[in-house]
């Protein structure tokens, strides 16, 4: 019997505005508990929230690039529950008239692109933060995060395995990164996703579902959904009932287990929130949104690759933030002649040793237009591809320009036939058993003598030339 | 002296007759004197209302006087301020105090006024009678075994008993036009977003409004213009409320040419007949003064207060749920976990009205009720909004009584709480609508006061002062006092 897996998920996305959404706190991650708080968030008698607009445009933004419908008026709601972090007793957030609905996201899956729906898009507020752990049988809590803006991103049940659900999620990532509308920091907490997982034989309608909480990590969202598909695969092959649930996903054990039943569940007893008028966006204000919207992904990967000629793997690396790409088109500005030659030394080395010393592209000590520079020596042949990662090195350690690390460390390549003629002599001098064979017909030891020359310029002779004039001078 | 008006001890102030130093030592000495009886003000802290009057001498003499430089206000337990407890007369914030001011407090002290202690009202304003109060009932001055109305009880009881001559309500559902009506004085409710409600502690969001509550149709003018105002603080007050000149709005003596409504749906079988004859009489005086009476109807003025009874307590019931035990106000002892912690400090903290309206407003939003009552009273809000809109294509105003009865015996109603309902039954449309109101007294029943109630169109504070002044410098029924405080000619 086969079953298909159905997933639809909802994704907590922290808008990385300067302030809270209805308070003038700032968002600033890892302050000391509780002191990024003021009368608003921490829900004091009397106070009133004011929407921050930076937050309305952000969610607005997101929903032009999912290509979803933009509710020009849209309202916001109270939730209602009971938690201490939660100082109103109420979440404000949009329940009937979100601010965008109707769209969607476009994933490669193995045999091409699927298209996932995206039913809404929501504004709230964030909750604070309960701390149990380790403090003897009291509980803490943390209002800084109380009143943060979120989007809450909710998908259509389109996925159909856990691979998907990753594809989708790394793109809406991605894309969040991409129009700077949030950090999407996971281990921050800016990036939560919540997967609502069925089975059913195909064919069949819908089974019931259980909501997933706590996957913090591409990994564990994928660790959970198996877990769980092959858990209700079972329960219901042995004669059982899934039952509509929430479950908590424990990644150190990688099992998940009961939250609350569907008879638990609250009650949130929405309403409108009679605090906050509609939230207004004239056509006028949404086109100035809509004009500011940065190039996105699928599309700056496309052009990379028809513009640049690059292939699908480094055009998808270059493309993964907006910084790469900028500094991307940089680097091909400043050393236009091999748009190829920039993103192999982009992608392969540069990226790599940013990475071994912990920095990101914006962090890096070699800037675009330095590292053009030392492309330029690899094209005009002062050095080659091999000395020229030694020199990149030395640039990473020293900040300098290729040109002065050439000049000092007397890198320069040895183009001089006459030169290379005198270490070809010198080699074949030292060697005459090698010589003697090759004369003999052992064409493999060609490799030998190439090594040789090489090793007796340091590496600085040009290897083309030396190739030349062994050929000429071994044959005697 | 003390039941002098606003405007006259403005007068009297601007011209250095007296000090407010003085004026704030002559009514502490009442309050003194008269509070233990009434019960108005939960509290009052004579040093820092001299303190301030001394600040506000220096500051005359400094720098001249603004608008109500000196001038004492007493303060309804539901405005948060810096300074002394705020407690909205709750056991649930016993002790309390805000780190802020409302934004109100800080528009008066802008101007210059002395801030006179806190009053009485009943818990949460959820009440028309002030005997939810968790700090007591307060007594009428007109007749002591007698409700001052509510839920702005201690503010009306302190103004007609002249302990301060003005004060600041707050009108959910006629919290500050119904007191008003009960004990003889003028109570004004702004139009919805005329007011910021930031620093109020919030009982209906979409329905609360600060407002005055005084002895003149004038010193309602001052203290509103002065309150008044856009802050960016309250998504909800109004940015482009269209200018009005309140103090010249009282300038009206006569009515020529004003035409006012008299809604058959507020003259009912039941209603007391000597309200009904004293509102009767008020009309003709008005048409005597050149206004023309119009007959009109509100038709669904019915259906108003069964749509405030679910509005209100939905939204009280999450403007409530920030009292948890869990940052501020009252927690029990010992809570053996979260859930205990929760249910006993909220069920030893709120008085019974506030939680039957804390249950009521959950009930009506629970799932699979939520379309039957909420959206239901939301629609018959609608309804009730556009009854005033068409009313006001015929009339300028509309004038009803303020109340059905005049104020009733302390006790009499506590039992049963749909028969205290009823006492907003002609307050509660407005507020539905967002509409000004102001009731001002105009007669008596069994030596009671009764109260005459003006309704305008949205942001036409000046039409509701203009007929409110006129009808008080034609009539005297503004100057009378009760018996035992003084005041007697």
């Amino acid at each position: 019997m086969s079953w298909e897996t159905v997933i639809g998920l909802e994704v907590h996305v922290q808008i990385n505005s300067k302030t809270k959404a209805f308070c003038g706190c700032s968002t600033t991650f890892g302050a000391d508990p509780n002191t990024q708080t003021c009368p608003v968030c921490l829900g004091m008698p009397g106070q009133l929230p004011v929407l921050n607009t930076e937050a309305a445009r952000k969610s607005a933004l997101t929903g032009l690039a999912i290509n979803g419908q933009i509710n020009l008026e849209s309202k916001f709601d109270r939730k209602n529950y009971f938690y201490p972090d939660l100082p109103k007793g109420y979440q404000i957030t949009q329940f009937p008239v979100p601010i965008v609905e109707f769209g969607h996201l476009d994933i490669p899956v193995p045999d091409g692109i699927k298209r996932i729906g995206i039913t809404r898009i929501h504004m709230e507020e964030d909750a604070g933060k309960s701390m149990h752990e380790g403090l003897d049988g009291v509980s803490h809590i943390d209002l800084n995060r109380s009143g943060v803006p979120l989007m809450e991103i909710v998908s259509e049940p389109d996925m159909r395995c856990a691979d998907e659900a990753v594809a989708y999620l790394k793109q809406l990532h991605q894309l969040v990164r991409f129009l700077n509308v949030s950090g999407a920091d996971m281990e921050k907490g800016q990036f939560r996703c919540d997967a609502n997982v069925s089975v059913r034989r195909f064919g069949e309608p819908l089974g019931t579902r259980a909501e997933l909480k706590n996957l913090n990590s591409f990994r564990f969202i994928k660790q959970a959904i198996e877990y769980e598909v092959a858990r209700q695969i079972e329960l219901i092959e042995d004669g059982g009932e899934v039952v509509q649930e929430t479950r908590l996903y424990d990644s150190v054990k990688g099992e998940s287990r009961s939250m609350r039943s569907k008879e638990e569940a609250h009650d949130y007893r929405y309403f409108p929130e009679p605090d906050l008028p509609p939230l207004r966006i004239s056509q006028q204000e949404l086109d100035a949104i809509r004009a500011g919207m940065p190039e996105l992904p699928g599309a700056l990967r496309a052009r990379f690759e028809t513009e640049f000629g690059l292939s699908s793997y480094d055009a998808d690396v270059l493309t993964q933030t907006r910084e790469l790409a900028v500094w991307y088109e940089s680097l091909v500005a400043a050393h236009p002649a091999d748009p190829k030659r920039c993103a192999n030394w982009m992608a392969n080395e540069l990226l790599g040793r940013l990475k071994e010393s912990g920095l990101n592209i914006s962090s890096s000590p070699v800037s675009a237009l330095r590292l053009a520079g030392l492309l330029d020596r690899i094209a005009d042949n002062t050095i080659s591809g091999k000395i020229a990662k030694d020199v990149l090195d030395a640039m990473m350690a020293s900040g300098d320009h290729a040109d002065a690390i050439i000049e000092s460390k007397g890198l320069k390549q040895v183009s001089d036939s006459g030169a290379i003629d005198d270490m070809i002599v010198k080699v074949m001098a030292d060697n005459p058993q090698q010589l003697e064979q090759f004369r003999a017909g052992k064409d493999k030891l060609m490799g030998f003598f190439v090594g040789q020359v090489m090793k007796a310029s340091k590496g600085q002779a040009n290897p083309a030339m030396v190739n030349q004039r062994l050929n000429k001078l071994l044959k005697g | 002296m003390p039941f002098s008006t606003l405007s006259e001890l403005k007068t009297r102030l601007d011209a250095g007759d007296i000090s407010a130093v003085e004026l704030a030592r002559q009514y502490l000495e009442r309050a003194e004197k008269h509070n233990p009886a009434l019960n108005a003000f939960v509290h009052l802290d004579a040093k820092y209302v001299l303190a301030q009057a001394e600040a506000s001498d220096a500051y005359r003499a400094a720098h001249g006087a603004r608008t109500l430089e000196g001038l004492p206000i007493a303060i309804k337990d539901i405005f948060c301020t810096q300074d002394g407890p705020t407690q909205c007369c709750s056991n649930i914030l016993k002790g309390f105090h805000a780190p802020y001011d409302a934004h109100v407090i800080t528009r008066l002290k802008e101007a210059g006024a002395v801030l006179f202690g806190k009053t009485n009202m009943d818990e949460f304003a959820m009440g028309s009678s002030n005997e939810t109060s968790a700090f007591g009932p307060c007594r009428n001055p007109w007749n002591s075994d007698c409700i001052p109305g509510g839920s702005s009880g201690g503010s009306a009881a302190a103004v007609a008993a002249a302990l301060v001559p003005a004060a600041l309500g707050t009108d959910t559902g006629g919290s500050i036009r119904q007191p008003a009506a009960l004990t003889g004085i003028t109570g004004m409710k702004p139009t919805y977003g005329r007011v910021s409600r930031r620093g109020i502690i919030a009982f209906a969001s979409s329905l609360d409004q600060a407002g005055p509550m005084t002895r003149s149709v004038r010193d309602a003018a001052m203290i509103g213009e002065a309150i008044a105002g856009h802050d960016a603080g309250d998504s909800t007050s109004v940015a482009d409320a269209p200018e009005m000149n309140w103090l010249a709005a009282c300038d009206r003596v006569d009515m020529q040419g004003l035409k006012i409504g008299k809604p058959k749906e507020y003259f009912i079988d039941g209603m007391d007949a000597g309200v009904r004859e004293a509102v009767d009489a008020a009309l003709a005086a008005c048409e005597k003064l050149g206004a023309e009476i119009v007959d009109i109807s509100l038709p669904n003025t019915q259906y108003a207060v069964a749509a405030y009874y679910v509005i209100a307590p939905s939204e009280a019931s999450a403007n409530l749920s920030r009292y948890d035990g869990v940052r501020f106000g009252h927690r029990c002892e010992n809570p053996d976990d979260l859930l205990d912690m929760y249910t006993r400090s909220r069920d030893e903290g709120f008085g019974s009205e506030v939680k039957r309206r804390i249950l009521t407003g959950n009930f009506a939003l629970s799932s699979g009720y939520y379309d039957a009552y909420y959206k239901k009273a939301q629609q018959v809000r609608t309804l009730i909004r556009q009854d005033f809109l068409n009313a006001f294509e015929k009339v300028d105003v509309i004038a009803t009584p303020t109340s059905p009865v005049p104020a009733f015996k302390i006790g009499e109603k506590t039992d049963d709480p749909l028969t205290m309902y009823l006492a907003d039954i002609f307050t509660i449309a407005l507020n539905l609508a967002g509409l000004p109101g102001l009731s001002q007294p105009c007669g008596a029943v069994h030596g009671l006061p009764v109260g005459l109630q003006w309704i305008a169109p949205a942001w036409r504070e000046d039409m509701l002062l203009g007929a409110a002044a006129a009808y008080e410098s034609a009539t005297d029924w503004s100057t009378k006092v009760p018996q035992g405080f003084g005041g007697e000619t």
